[in-house]
């Protein structure tokens, strides 16, 4: 029948137009790290793909974070701020208090995420923006973190020492397992989250629109205070990750890092105006941030600034694709 | 609905207007801060004269704020039109390195290394401003672009690495003096009330305020609103050219990555608190310049109290969270029914 | 009468039913009631009150008095939510779904299968299918919402209305945008729930699809109930004058003649015309139409609540883009990009959305007032102060606009003095042609008379004038040449002695069509 026909038309447009940002990500991870690749000697090895992943660790944790909180439509400027205030909080209880590694790093997580439930609470009770409510919260974070020391602590406590040293050979390349598994562990649980719990479905819902989400009778509050709590907990925990490779705490650790954060969210085809998205993208997308900076650091004859640059590049790219995405959809309906 | 007063209580509209004024609240909050320092700190008030130079924490508050108070200007446009700009602070990045790297390179001629600069920031203004009213892209996300690459952009003009500046008469724009009195505030507020002027005896305040007051309407009225946002936009790019400038001349020292940090904060902070609403309309110029003020006072009340500059923020921080919670619709209702409450 | 023959008490019951805004009684001892196993539409124009009736019955709003039960049982929803809880379930013309979500996320959003907060997808998918087979729809799940035509949309909240056991359906204008055959999909479907026993509020315009599938409809007007009449016993012409309160038959029988003016012999076909339309339209706004807007006429534009008034209007001030026909004004082909290109043509439209499309509502009335003609003059030739306070006391005292002063921020005003100073922005353009759409809806009576001599006079100024109107009298009392729109087609275009109230209504109603 006509309705038939008409649906098949669109199931073919639909499943590309879903997926394209996702495939264009892909695409561009195989393309860039294929390159990378054949120009660079090592450049595809199993040391060098460890590394990818252990050094762009505290990234990768904190793009999980905000993935969540775009999906519902909001933005979190305090993310780099709460990882330098985790990296010297966590330093200055351990060195200058004396406590244990262990209480010292749940206080740390904990107060990431009071921090980001307090902004999200802000942010749906007083109905005020996003952008500004964290702006503040990233003055506040980092204000913070200057007050406990603005001078670099260096780690002391034997057990932190161990994980800082923990290495592993793999295939005769010395790596450090740590920060890789954590952010391993972190995405699998945010594609779980995002993809198969009631509260990341939930999360795309109120990005898509929130007062339908409130008309559906979803608890859309308690949901974006949470994925805010989240974010902040995830940032907390990539401050942490960078005192583990770093072995010291610095309070100027993260600046500008949010933008990078976000910058991998949108690559990995997440619409930054919220209610549409991959968990899954998010990864290539750090992996993609990740390939551009090595392959910057392999070659050595190019500005690290190429880095932001290309960035800036992908984002441009990837926001007017979803604009022209959204108009073809808009003028079909 | 409500009826309109009668017009005949004239004595009493002046006192009603200044109450009305957006501009009494950063005004009074300069003055409480005033009073605080007036009471721990004796010399807050002190100008005293060296070597024909007027100097004092007075002075350096009005000079240290002058950055703040030129960004001021873009922003309360941008934002008036209902939008906002985050890429002013790697605009002024950018503006800062290509002026020390063009000064380095032999080109010493001032009104040339400026008219470059200007038309640079006007650039970046374009492309924010066609990236929103022609690409039609919320104006958070298409200045974040300019935000992230504004700063590699910067690294790669500069090299890199920190550009020192030796040209004294470009250094005279940050640091110099004139009649005694530091030439960067004196700069700012000359734009100020070059920017009121135009704005107010042309038509063009009009027209941002009626696109940010109600597009839609302001279309429908024949207004192209696309190009009144663009425009401002572009002012915005403008001032924070005027900014990079002033900045790298003070410090005399381009830095990729600190010029301009967190000044795209400081100057939207200006302005909410200025009284110019972040959902766009009427905009308040002078509300703008007291908010600036007064976030640079607050920085330094805050050292007098052994509070140390790089914790600043903190307060900052608490500051616009309060003023934001006060304008917000939720406490109003809440206070309202209190009131009501306790009325009954 | 009805009651007798079925005993049972109906599925819903709303009984005397009020509701008060401040200034305004929207709802005044209104019953309203739908049997299981019905359709029941709700019908009146601007103002009656259905949609605040719709609210008090979804839970938005909560009445000041009166009692509503559902198959029996007292009930006072206090959400949306809550109604929906206790079976009255709503889809709104704008489908209130997730369009970046998929069909099957949509229909199990906030119930999801699954454990521990885990979603079961399998399960989830299976579900959506059993819920859509029930609406006989096969359709991909997986498919994302926004990439389906709105009719299949607005069929997927209907499958998740019912999924939360629904007794009662309201279909709030879910034809509005909607093509035939859309709607044919639409009515197969409620038609088919209606033998599964569900009681459904059917909201619309259009009357040909009241007669097409209602069994009985309510008229509501003023905020009072007319009556509920079994549909097949309503003839179209007097469904039309109980919705707009006009008396078709005098008591014995005979046919009123009435609302002639003046006004109505002006017209004068060797007159310029300003702008001519042919054959201009636009896909699910207005079928293709022709227009002559003549030098000193004011044509009226009469048609029932969404008969494509509004649209025709929009079209020809640029506002929406028109995908036929062609637009001429003083003789000239013209395309219009934007409203800005039309005003630069000596045309002027002043919207019947006073609060969305007209005031600047934080602007002072001064610069309300001037704003279309600064725009006009471009922003380098400024009015200088002292003319822009001449032209708005000019204004203010012509049109005598209520205000403390020039300087009082709009939003201030009352309706009708906003009114006023909208149409001052724009006579102070100068205009050849003004188009008003609704120009005296709520605003007192004094205003009205004010605004109708304003309109008389700028016809005598030689000026053309589209004047558009829902309250059909003030149509015919003001215009020399009537257009009349019905179901966004153009049917008929009365003019000088032709105007009469009966063919209009007739016109209106499409009496000639079957059902009578």
């Amino acid at each position: 029948m006509a309705r038939a026909q008409v649906q098949e038309g669109c199931d073919m447009n639909s499943f590309i137009r879903q997926r394209l940002p996702l495939l264009v990500t892909a695409g561009i991870f195989l393309l860039l790290f294929g390159a990378a690749s054949l120009r660079y000697a090592y450049f595809c090895s199993v040391g060098n793909v460890f590394n990818l992943f252990s050094s762009n660790a505290p990234l990768g944790v904190m793009a999980v974070g905000m993935t969540l909180v775009i999906f519902a439509g909001g933005i979190d400027l305090s993310v780099g701020a709460v990882a330098g205030f985790t990296n010297i909080f966590v330093t200055a209880l351990m060195e200058t208090h004396g406590w244990h590694p262990v209480p010292a790093m749940l206080a740390a997580l904990a107060l990431g995420a009071v921090l980001g439930a307090a902004m999200g609470a802000i942010i749906h009770v007083f109905k005020q923006p996003a952008f500004l409510v964290t702006l503040a919260g990233m003055f506040f974070a980092r204000g913070a973190a200057y007050w406990i020391s603005t001078a670099s602590i260096k780690t002391t406590h034997p057990f932190f020492q161990q994980l800082t040293d923990l290495t592993a050979k793999v295939a005769g390349a010395t790596v450090h397992p740590l920060p890789a598994g954590i952010l391993v562990v972190v995405l699998a649980m945010g594609i779980m989250l995002a993809q198969y719990t009631r509260f990341g479905r939930n999360l795309l819902a109120i990005g898509g629109s929130e007062p339908s989400a409130l008309l559906m009778g979803l608890p859309v509050g308690a949901t974006k205070i949470t994925a805010y709590a989240l974010c902040g907990g995830l940032a907390a925990l990539a401050g942490l990750i960078n005192t583990f490779n770093t072995g010291s705490g610095n309070s100027i650790y993260g600046i500008g890092m949010e933008l990078d954060a976000i910058a991998v969210v949108v690559i990995g085809g997440t619409l930054l105006t919220g209610g549409r998205g991959h968990m899954f993208g998010t990864f290539c997308g750090i992996l993609i941030i990740g390939t551009i900076q090595a392959a910057i650091a392999f070659d050595g004859s190019l500005s690290s600034s190429w880095t932001r640059i290309i960035t800036g590049l992908l984002l441009l790219v990837f926001i007017l694709l979803q604009r022209l995405l959204l108009r073809a959809t808009l003028k079909k309906t | 609905m409500k009826w309109p007063e009668p017009a005949n209580r004239m004595n009493k509209s002046w006192l009603a207007s200044v109450k009305k004024s957006p501009a009494v609240w950063p005004l009074a909050g300069l003055l409480l801060l005033g009073l605080i320092n007036l009471i721990f700190s004796r010399n807050f008030f002190t100008v005293t004269e060296l070597d024909g130079h007027y100097v004092g924490t007075l002075m350096d508050i009005f000079k240290n704020a002058s950055i703040v108070l030129i960004l001021g200007v873009g922003m309360t446009l941008v934002i008036a039109t209902g939008g906002i700009d985050l890429s002013v602070g790697s605009v002024m990045a950018i503006v800062g390195a290509t002026a020390a790297v063009m000064m380095k390179n032999g080109v010493n001629s001032l009104p040339s290394v400026i008219a470059v600069s200007i038309g640079l920031g006007a650039l970046c203004g374009l492309v924010n401003g066609l990236l929103v009213s022609w690409a039609r892209i919320q104006p958070i996300v298409a200045t974040l672009i300019l935000m992230v690459a504004g700063r590699g952009i910067s690294q790669l003009i500069s090299g890199g690495d920190q550009v020192l500046i030796t040209n004294e008469h470009f250094n005279y724009l940050g640091n110099g003096f004139l009649g005694g009195i530091p030439l960067a505030p004196i700069l700012a507020t000359v734009l100020y009330l070059a920017v009121w002027i135009w704005l107010r005896r042309s038509a063009t305040g009009l027209f941002i305020e009626a696109a940010g007051d109600n597009e839609t309407a302001s279309r429908f009225a024949g207004l192209a609103t696309g190009r009144v946002k663009c425009l401002a936009y572009v002012v915005c790019g403008i001032c924070a050219a005027m900014a990079g400038l002033l900045e790298v001349s003070y410090i005399r020292d381009a830095d990729p990555l600190s010029t301009g940090q967190y000044k795209e904060l400081d100057a939207i902070f200006a302005v909410v608190i200025g009284g110019t609403a972040l959902s766009g309309g009427r905009f308040n110029l002078l509300g703008t310049y007291l908010g600036a003020i007064l976030l640079q006072t607050l920085t330094v009340t805050m050292l007098y109290v052994g509070v140390s500059s790089a914790v600043a923020p903190m307060p900052k921080a608490v500051l616009i969270i309060a003023v934001c919670l006060m304008q917000s619709e939720t406490t109003r209702r809440w206070l309202g029914r209190k009131f009501r409450r306790a009325a009954t | 009468m009805a009651a007798a023959e079925n005993p049972a008490p109906p599925l819903l019951a709303m009984r005397s039913i009020g509701k008060k805004f401040p200034g305004v009684t929207a709802l005044s001892g209104v019953d309203f009631s739908v049997r299981a196993g019905e359709i029941h539409s709700l019908l009146g124009e601007n103002g009656a009150g259905k949609s605040t009736l719709i609210k008090v019955l979804t839970g938005v709003y909560t009445p000041d008095g009166g009692e509503v039960r559902l198959a029996g049982t007292p009930i006072a929803p206090a959400s949306p939510r809550d109604a929906e809880r206790l079976g009255i379930s709503t889809v709104y013309q704008e489908v209130n779904l997730i369009s970046s979500l998929s069909v099957a996320e949509n229909i199990g959003l906030g119930r999801q299968p699954g454990k521990f907060g885990f979603l079961n997808w399998p399960a989830l998918r299976r579900h959506a299918r059993a819920a859509l087979a029930r609406l006989e729809i096969d359709l991909d799940v997986d498919t994302e919402l926004g990439a389906l035509p709105l009719a299949i949309q607005q069929m997927v909240a209907i499958a998740r209305a019912l999924d939360m056991q629904a007794k009662l359906l309201v279909l709030d204008e879910p034809t509005a945008s909607l093509d035939e055959k859309e709607v044919a999909e639409l009515f197969k479907i409620m038609r088919q729930l209606r033998t599964q026993g569900l009681g459904i509020v059917f909201v619309t315009h259009f009357l040909d699809q009241v007669y097409a599938i209602t069994d009985r409809l309510t008229v509501l007007r003023n905020g009072e109930r007319v009556g509920e009449y079994p549909t097949a016993s309503l003839g179209r012409l007097e469904l039309v004058s109980k919705m707009l309160g006009r008396e078709v038959r005098d008591e014995e029988g005979h046919f009123v003649q009435g609302g002639k003016t003046t006004a109505n012999s002006l017209t004068d076909e060797s007159a310029a015309p300003v702008l001519e339309a042919r054959q201009i339209g636009r896909r699910g706004a207005v079928h293709p139409l022709d227009l002559t807007l003549r030098k000193g006429e004011v044509t009226g534009l009469a048609g029932l609540l969404g008969s494509g008034r509004t649209e025709t209007a929009r079209l020809l001030f640029g506002i929406d883009r028109a995908d036929s026909g062609e637009i001429l004004v003083r003789g000239k082909p013209v395309k219009f990009s934007s409203p800005r290109a039309a005003i630069a043509l000596g045309l002027a439209f002043c919207s019947e959305d006073r609060k969305v499309e007209g005031i600047l509502p934080n602007l002072s009335v001064r610069e309300n007032i001037i704003i279309a003609l600064q725009a006009k003059q471009g922003a380098w030739r400024t009015l200088r102060r002292a003319e822009q306070d001449k032209l708005c006391a000019h204004y203010i005292q012509a049109l005598r606009i209520k205000t403390s002063s020039a300087e009082t921020p709009i939003k201030n005003l009352s309706g009708g003095n906003q009114q006023k100073a909208l149409l001052a922005r724009w006579l102070a353009t100068q205009p050849e042609l003004i188009i008003v759409d609704e120009p005296t809806r709520g605003i007192d009576i004094g205003a009205k008379a004010e605004i109708e001599q304003l309109i008389a006079k700028l016809r005598a100024d030689g000026v053309a004038v589209l004047f558009i109107s829902s309250e059909i009298e003030e149509v015919i009392r003001n215009s020399t040449r009537i257009a009349i729109l019905r179901e966004r087609h153009k049917v008929a275009e009365l003019s000088g002695e032709e105007i009469d109230l009966h063919r209009l209504l007739h016109e209106m109603a499409g009496a000639g069509k079957p059902h009578e």
